[in-house]
């Protein structure tokens, strides 16, 4: 049992990764990867998100009629989405300024409906919450890293402390401007899906 | 047992849900609200607190605003002060969108991205520790590439030279755009002419950097042509008899009635 939890937790993050291998909730992972700290941020409440809402689908799962579910599920991720969007407001307001409508979208995020559909209405509560945070994490691990270089090659800085100084500061680093645009991602997301696949050969497609 | 697919079983299953979900929501918008509201107003002193000129040192933000920061209502119809509504409760973003608080604006004078403005502004007077007008602080606001650029601009009590910048909430892309946060590009605000000797709102954006000594021209962001239009269109409006034109003017001349 032990070792089933940690496989629902880690799979996610590496092998059976959201973004790298189903490629779903690729379009925030564009928009609020330019800095680490959005991208952390963001981590976290996608992480809350698809934990509750696969916890809270899993306990009622056997309760929810066939015809509605898919507003069901819709209900439940909404409420919650809302709940991370008021308190970010209240916490951490800098962040939420800059985070703006993408935290309301995350209601979108394929990644929430697409667990609360695939697991949470099939399995038990625990192992579903499990599975949201590794999920969570998932998503996570691809946007740190993909803010992480963003940042640092766009900004010459990590969680907006200066590391290279930048030319228009008075210091040599001359920064790519193109990583701080959102096509940047789609490079970089392209290049780890690459790279991932290159030490995980199953996951290449087969050839058509 | 009723299967779960049966028209009663639906209707609770979607009832309860939703009742459920409303409470959690309400209850976080309700007592977070307190919270929020501080958050709001402590981001906007901060900002302006940030082009005041004043130094903040360790004391206090909400103290150095009280203390140093006085808002006042403009009737920007006449450019005089007024005391028709409270300053330190008035919302001119709200007012702008309230038919009765605002004016229209004809498709002529709507070039700047919004298409009614409020009949009375706010503006936040500076002062001294002895109570003298240091600066003037105006906000402004005007479509940028993305989104609505909203910005505080200082201004000496002539009326016309500027003291300082800041974008407090814009959508424009980072690294281009968004250079208006750039320290860089703000220091060549300082000492800029708003009008020039007709009385005329003169400040130009300029494509490729103003020439040296150009009182009114400041620096076009290189990569981000459609931002420094809207810039450029912000302060057209803001300066102009429809903006604060007419009581920036009589500041200047010292001609106002009750300041």
């Amino acid at each position: 049992m032990a070792s089933d939890v940690k496989k629902v937790l880690t799979s996610p993050i590496i092998a059976n990764n959201p973004i790298a291998l189903q490629i779903l909730g690729v379009c925030s992972a564009l928009a609020v990867t330019s800095k680490l700290e959005t991208a952390f941020v963001m981590t976290l409440a996608v992480v809350f998100v698809t934990a509750f809402s696969n916890l809270f689908i899993s306990i009622i799962r056997n309760h929810i009629p066939g015809s509605v579910r898919i507003i069901v599920q819709m209900a439940i991720i909404a409420s919650l989405v809302i709940v991370v969007d008021q308190v970010l407001k209240a916490v951490a307001f800098e962040l939420s300024k800059q985070l703006s409508v993408y935290v309301g979208l995350i209601i979108t995020n394929c990644i929430v409906m697409g667990r609360a559909e695939a697991y949470a209405m099939k399995s038990a509560p625990g192992a579903s919450f499990i599975d949201g945070i590794g999920n969570g994490l998932g998503y996570g691990f691809i946007l740190v890293a993909v803010g992480g270089i963003r940042e640092f090659f766009g900004s010459g800085a990590l969680f907006g402390i200066e590391i290279m100084p930048l030319v228009s500061a008075g210091g040599w680093y001359q920064s790519n401007g193109l990583l701080l645009l959102p096509p940047s991602a789609f490079f970089i997301i392209g290049l780890l899906i690459w790279a991932i696949r290159t030490f995980n050969p199953d996951q290449v497609e087969e050839k058509e | 047992m009723s299967s779960k697919e049966s028209l009663g079983k639906t209707l609770s299953v979607v009832v309860g849900v939703c009742l459920a979900c409303s409470i959690v929501v309400s209850v976080a918008a309700v007592g977070l609200r307190p919270t929020q509201q501080a958050n709001a107003l402590l981001d906007k002193q901060k900002n302006i607190l940030a082009v005041s000129g004043i130094e903040i040192g360790n004391q206090k933000m909400a103290d150095v605003f009280a203390k140093n920061i006085e808002a006042r209502v403009i009737d920007l119809a006449t450019g005089e002060y007024s005391d028709a509504v409270d300053a330190n409760n008035y919302d001119p973003l709200a007012a702008a969108k309230d038919p009765a608080q605002s004016v229209k604006l004809t498709p002529e004078q709507a070039f700047a991205g919004f298409s009614s403005r409020e009949s009375l502004g706010l503006v936040y007077l500076v002062k001294n520790d002895q109570g003298d007008l240091e600066r003037v602080i105006v906000p402004v606001r005007g479509a940028g590439l993305w989104a609505m650029m909203y910005a505080f601009v200082a201004v000496q009590p002539d009326g016309n030279t500027v003291d300082g910048i800041t974008y407090y909430q814009h959508g424009e892309t980072p690294g281009l755009g968004g250079e208006v946060d750039n320290p860089m590009w703000k220091a060549l605000w300082p000492g800029k002419k708003l009008f020039d000797e007709q009385g005329q709102p003169a400040i130009k954006i300029v494509k490729g950097g103003a020439t040296q000594g150009d009182t009114h021209g400041v620096d076009g962001l290189s990569g981000a042509t459609l931002t420094g239009a809207g810039i450029q269109k912000t302060f057209d409006f803001w300066l102009s008899e429809d903006g604060y034109g007419t009581y920036l003017k009589k500041l200047g001349k010292g001609e106002l009635n009750n300041g």
